[in-house]
């Protein structure tokens, strides 16, 4: 898995790469509130451009990182989501909480 | 019915393992003309299986978790077994947002029973548990 972290216009922008399943799960987590804790963003943008596979495990850390901003009162939106991802997101439930958009920008300018 | 197919891994209760299976179970299924769909559904089903294994079966620590593929005319079946913790209460395991971590979803079976045509589980404390999926083929579609 690879991650990067950016900040644009105030937003925490996380781009991940790889399969989101319990191996990387602890390294995402860490790396996500690592820069949530040293940038202070209230609003985060996951682009899963890169992410080819996602189970429980991926969810459950995605599911832990909306708690957190959204009882500091942010948002969190994907982008870029892959159809096998997009998939398990619906079935899940995720999609009732978190927005999907096309791009980093399209998110952006949303929020 | 006669199996026409069969591969049976033992697998060490590792995180890094549970790709390694996902990726097999991907690759036994790819002798069937599924689609890329379906193929991703099995490798979701099958990740979640070994991955309770490793989390709850195990609880991280060490174990051998046993992995059978099977192919029949009709369908193809993966097997998980691990000899770890059990579950308790399988009918409460099996509802969506069960989990003993907050941070997890409770999902694993909520995907196993949605993406196989077929789930059974059973489990005994401290003795183990055993996930038995299957997904049904159209006939004549193995090459």
């Amino acid at each position: 898995m690879n991650i990067s972290t950016l900040l644009r216009q105030g937003v925490l922008i996380v781009r991940v790469e790889g399969e989101l399943d319990m191996h990387v799960a602890d390294e995402f987590r860490q790396r996500v509130d690592d820069a949530l804790d040293s940038c202070g963003a209230k609003n985060l943008i996951l682009n899963l451009e890169g992410v080819s596979f996602i189970d429980s495990s991926g969810l459950g850390v995605i599911l832990g990182r909306y708690k957190r901003i959204s009882n500091n009162g942010g948002k969190v939106s994907a982008t870029n989501v892959q159809s096998q991802v997009a998939k398990i997101f619906e079935l899940s439930g995720l999609f009732r909480i978190m927005k999907l958009y096309e791009s980093e920008n399209q998110a952006l300018e949303s929020l | 019915m006669a199996i026409k197919n069969h591969v049976k891994m033992s697998i060490q209760s590792l995180s890094e393992n549970v790709g390694i299976a996902r990726v097999t179970a991907a690759a036994f299924a790819a002798q069937l003309d599924l689609t890329l769909n379906e193929i991703e559904e099995i490798k979701v089903a099958v990740s979640e299986a070994i991955s309770n294994s490793v989390i709850h079966g195990y609880g991280n620590q060490d174990g051998v978790i046993e992995f059978i593929m099977n192919l029949y005319d009709d369908k193809i079946e993966y097997i998980i077994s691990d000899y770890g913790r059990g579950i308790d209460d399988i009918t409460l395991a099996r509802q969506p947002s069960y989990s003993s971590d907050p941070e997890r979803m409770g999902l694993g079976f909520v995907f196993m029973e949605s993406f196989m045509d077929e789930l059974d589980i059973r489990s005994e404390p401290n003795k183990g548990t055993t996930v038995k999926m299957a997904k049904k083929i159209q006939s004549n579609t193995a090459h």
